[in-house]
């Protein structure tokens, strides 16, 4: 049946449908596109609200930067593909992977990469079956409902086990190693675990190696940065540290790093939390008391130097201790 | 001859892009999207059979493409369609519902005439296909 003139195919009727490409020899103004497109407003987002993580910012403005000059290279007629987007966040606990995670979604949905930029964050149990001809329909439900935005994978070594061969990870290993290649322009997916275990899964499963483009690890934050991340937090949540308190921190930081299970920033949010329980419990004990505004938002000192990390030893190794130190 | 049953019937076949852009707007309204199949082509068989259950969480068209991909090959000659329920208060309704696929020949239906006492005649219709048993009717398909 002959199809009546319909947009796209056929001529276009108004001039500003199909764009002229500029001359050979005409020149294009970076600052102006990088005005127009507004990914300096998402940049700049993305400093303020984490700290450190260079290698994370280092790559997320190289894809800006790419965005823009596929921009400029489609105004001189030239064809742009759209990258390779997905990624594998590596590093220890706490260090910000699944934050970025979220971020990344909406930066990519920024920057026009993505449709939607949800984020659907999935471990292996989410995606393997407890038997056969589970983990198809399993996974492939998954897949749906991330389609247009990031599936986020953690700790996705324990998808495909080597030694078990009545494992069904390699299946849902299968139909995720076949979306990633057929709808890369729908979906965004990033692998996130611990370095060598990573590593493993990778040297095993070379084909997900390889369709992964950036790889990304996330080194251990220094003290101050922890104490900027500490900062952050306690603004969050309308609390003050003023300046000898952030001494005491510092110090509390460096103690408790040398500590075992360490989970960086969320060690760091632990230690804050703490010290609001603390602090509550100092306001509110005071026989006849009365609280300023202000009291009720500054951490003082006592509120850190109360915790085990100053008393306890740092050296000794307590193996059988499995309370938190906060 | 082509069937005109649902939205967009009388029109050419719509492209998969056509299709993502209904889903996307069946999505953005808040819809729920479902995909049916058939080989019954009678305009009064309103229940065709259910591809899965319908897609409440999915927020993307290209997911719900996923899916009508693979109903389409499952059921290769099959007529295809994808529905829309509106769960608003006031509605609760098809909002939309249109078809996806059909068999390469559509054989189309007979008049039937029934004549009855006093020479009235009663009418019906009956598919070509039907005389086939289903899953038959419009062939194999690829095989």
């Amino acid at each position: 049946m002959p199809r009546p003139a319909a947009g796209g195919s056929a001529a276009p009727s108004s001039e500003d449908e199909v764009e002229q490409p500029l001359a050979e020899d005409a020149v294009l103004d970076v600052d102006e596109i990088r005005r127009e497109s507004d990914v300096d407003a998402v940049l700049d987002r993305l400093d303020v609200e984490l700290v450190g993580l260079l290698p994370v910012k280092t790559r997320i403005r190289e894809i800006a930067a790419l965005l823009l000059v596929d921009r400029m290279r489609s105004q001189f007629g030239l064809s742009s593909s759209r990258p390779a987007l997905h990624m594998s966040f590596t590093g220890s606990p706490g260090t910000g992977k699944t934050t970025v995670a979220l971020r990344m979604a909406e930066l990519l949905h920024g920057l026009g990469y993505l449709r939607r930029g949800h984020l659907v964050s999935v471990t292996r149990d989410d995606l393997v079956g407890q038997y056969i001809g589970h983990t198809a329909p399993k996974t492939k439900e998954v897949l749906k409902r991330a389609m247009g935005g990031v599936l986020f994978i953690d700790e996705a070594y324990y998808l495909y086990k080597e030694d078990n061969e009545r494992d069904y990870g390699a299946e849902s290993v299968e139909i995720l190693l076949q979306v990633m290649e057929n709808q890369r322009d729908d979906l965004v997916v990033i692998l996130a675990g611990y370095k060598d275990r990573m590593d493993a899964f990778f040297r095993s499963n070379p084909g997900m190696s390889s369709r992964i483009a950036h790889h990304i690890d996330f080194p251990d934050y220094t003290v101050d940065e922890l104490a900027a991340i500490a900062g952050l937090i306690a603004a969050e949540h309308e609390y003050v540290l003023p300046g000898d308190t952030t001494a005491v921190l510092h110090d509390y930081l460096e103690k408790r790093m040398r500590q075992p299970r360490f989970a960086n920033a969320r060690s760091v949010r632990n230690a804050i939390e703490r010290a609001r329980l603390r602090q509550a419990n100092r306001l509110v004990s005071e026989p006849g008391a009365s609280v300023t505004k202000q009291q009720l938002q500054e951490l003082t000192p006592a509120d850190f130097l109360a915790s085990r990390v100053f008393t306890e030893d740092s050296d000794r190794q307590s193996d059988d201790d499995t309370r938190g130190v906060c | 001859m082509r069937i005109t049953q649902g939205t967009f019937s009388y029109l050419p076949d719509l492209t998969d892009e056509e299709i993502k852009d209904q889903l996307q707007y069946c999505i953005d309204n808040e819809w729920s999207v479902a995909v049916e199949f058939t080989d019954d082509p009678h305009p009064r068989n309103v229940y065709w059979e259910m591809w899965g259950l319908p897609m409440f969480d999915v927020p993307d068209a290209s997911g719900v493409m996923l899916e009508v991909a693979a109903c389409r090959e499952a059921y290769p000659v099959h007529y295809v369609r994808v529905s829309a329920f509106d769960a608003q208060l006031t509605r609760q309704t098809t909002a939309l519902s249109f078809l996806v696929q059909r068999p390469p020949e559509e054989p189309g239906f007979q008049l039937d005439r029934q004549e009855g006492p006093d020479r009235t005649i009663r009418y019906t219709l009956r598919g070509y296909a039907s005389g086939s048993p289903e899953g038959q009717r419009y062939g194999r398909g690829e095989g």
